[in-house]
């Protein structure tokens, strides 16, 4: 990780109408960081995100992913992130070769690049024998593993990853973030929302959004360290479950 | 007599093998847990239990019912909260309940106190789409649905799944707090750290169980000493660590120790990443000094090295590997 920042994020402002969903957000993501985006349902998580990957415009304030800016130039930011959704994002009814042919051209990556690299990657991955399986029937835990190697395939300065471990086994999930690590110290960030504390332990900084606000940025240690708390978890809870909550 | 009993249960769907010879008792008032990823099973043996599903082989009995034979009986005694949110999107709460109520012949007031500490918290939004409800209120829903019977075991599918910490935090409350109306619950989940939460668990993966305990003794069950290495370069730290113990007397080979020692097995000497540590368990002789000194010798000064208690993630993972080997 760098001092390099990679996003900036200055009084960020996102109204719906009189709603506002992102009330006042400053933080900056360095270069080659695992960033923790937390929030409990509705917290503005989303808006933020969808902003920061050029999806939605902001109100007000300063956005700079990769350098570029959100509210002036959005389809760039496109071209300079990548993205993994929480559920698989690949191609079932395509070959793993296929799917990352379709992923590479998207992204406008020449042919000859594309077969060169999709050759390394398999043989890192340990997947040479699977160039020509269909997705459907990969087993889960490596379907996740390459829908990763995809969306970090063109190099991206920044990957978006939604609650990419939830719901594998234990050794891919270490192999997982073994991948995350090796991606990060490769010097692409990597900006993991996600419901799951323990996953939030794997991160550089974590930030907690609750209301629209960001309530505490800090690493994970620092911030059982200042709450007094043994688990992200169990400082989650604490500050972001609403007071008049009976149970 | 058990609450839960299954007897060696397989089920094939064509020619996967989903649950492979299960066999597990969960007793009476117990909150038990099934952990395991997503494909490990826990669907199918939630879909048996349920009286939704016959196995290719073995039985299971609910409070001494069969859940095959006796599917009429036992329903009357099961509540059941599938993984996927099943009540009508199109009816309003108040309706989904009313409707479930007088399905098992009962009312909502005749049974409200049981559910009440559940209900009330959506019953603001009680003329609201089911549809339309956020997904720890769908949740509440399902579980108040589940409820309304009175029943005396409730199957819950990967409750937890998908909604947020705070709800998840609730949810276990909740559950807690129907545990000690004497209602016995089996969960799953595919979360190790929810395995906390129950009186005890079993561990699932590939149809198969591969232990069972309760969530302490499951923890106590490493075998080995587990350590967490901490470096701010966390990457160059693990592969240096992986190059340190697959040759932990490269540095000073001690004149004839490596011709006598015997080759540590391969579950002997593991690196893994864990939150912001590598977990590693160390060779026999091997001293977490050594570690320290030979990680220095390699480029990488100033980690630490401190003993850690294990997880239920780490005991599922050696389990996992020892049945892989």
């Amino acid at each position: 990780m760098t001092d390099q920042k990679v996003i900036e994020v200055e009084k960020l402002v996102k109204k719906f109408g009189s709603f506002v969903a992102n009330d006042n957000l400053t933080f900056d993501v360095c270069k080659g960081e695992i960033f923790g985006f937390l929030g409990a349902n509705g917290a503005g998580k989303t808006t933020a995100i969808r902003i920061l990957c050029g999806l939605s415009r902001p109100t007000s304030g300063k956005v700079l992913v990769a350098g570029i800016d959100a509210a002036r130039n959005p389809e760039e930011i496109k071209k300079r992130i990548g993205y993994m959704s929480q559920r698989f994002s690949l191609y079932e009814d395509l070959t793993v070769t296929e799917n990352i042919e379709l992923y590479g051209g998207i992204y406008g990556m020449r042919m000859k690049e594309i077969s060169t690299r999709t050759a390394d990657l398999l043989n890192r991955l340990d997947f040479q024998q699977y160039g020509n399986t269909l997705i459907r029937s990969l087993p889960l835990g490596l379907r996740q593993k390459l829908a990763f190697a995809v969306a970090v395939f063109h190099d991206p300065d920044i990957v978006f990853l939604d609650e990419p471990t939830s719901g594998v086994d234990p050794i891919t999930r270490r192999q997982f973030w073994e991948m995350i690590w090796e991606t990060a110290a490769r010097g692409i960030t990597v900006f993991v929302t996600t419901h799951y504390m323990d996953e939030a332990e794997y991160c550089d900084r974590v930030t907690i959004m609750n209301e629209g606000k960001i309530v505490a940025l800090d690493t994970p240690a620092a911030l059982r360290a200042n709450y007094g708390t043994d688990s992200i978890e169990e400082l989650f809870v604490k500050i972001t479950r609403p007071k008049t909550a009976a149970v | 007599m058990p609450a839960v009993a299954a007897y060696n249960i397989t089920h094939r769907y064509g020619s996967v093998t989903a649950l492979d010879d299960v066999s597990v008792t969960v007793n009476d008032g117990e909150l038990f847990g099934f952990i395991g990823p997503d494909g490990a099973g826990k669907t199918t043996l939630f879909r048996i239990a349920a009286t939704l599903m016959i196995p290719s082989e073995g039985r299971m009995t609910i409070l001494g019912l069969d859940t095959v034979k006796d599917y009429r009986e036992l329903r009357n005694h099961i509540g059941y909260m599938p993984g996927k949110f099943s009540l009508y999107n199109d009816l309003t709460v108040e309706e989904n309940l009313n409707f479930y109520a007088t399905i098992f012949g009962t009312t909502v007031k005749e049974n409200y106190r049981l559910i009440e500490p559940i209900y009330k918290q959506i019953e603001p939004f009680k003329k609201r789409f089911a549809g339309r409800l956020s997904g720890g209120m769908k949740q509440k829903l399902a579980l108040s649905c589940a409820l309304i019977h009175k029943p005396r075991i409730l199957i819950l599918d990967e409750p937890t799944t998908g909604v947020d910490a705070v709800s998840r935090t609730e949810f276990w409350e909740m559950l807690a707090g129907l545990k000690s109306e004497g209602i016995t619950i089996i969960v799953s989940t595919p979360y190790m750290d929810e395995a906390l939460r129950c009186n005890r668990i079993a561990l699932i993966q590939s149809g198969k169980i591969l232990g069972i305990d309760t969530p302490q003794k499951i923890r106590d069950s490493y075998s080995q000493k587990l350590y967490a290495v901490r470096h701010a370069e966390k990457y160059k730290l693990l592969l240096a660590l992986r190059s340190v113990l697959s040759s932990p007397d490269r540095e000073n080979p001690a004149p004839g120790s490596m011709l006598h020692a015997p080759r540590p097995l391969p579950l002997a000497t593991s690196a893994e990443p864990f939150g912001d540590s590598v977990h590693i368990t160390l060779p026999p002789g091997t001293a977490p000094g050594d570690i320290i000194s030979a990680l220095s010798a390699a480029g990488l000064p100033g980690a630490t090295i401190t003993e850690t208690t294990p997880g239920v993630e780490d005991v599922f993972l050696e389990l996992m590997k020892r049945e892989m080997s």
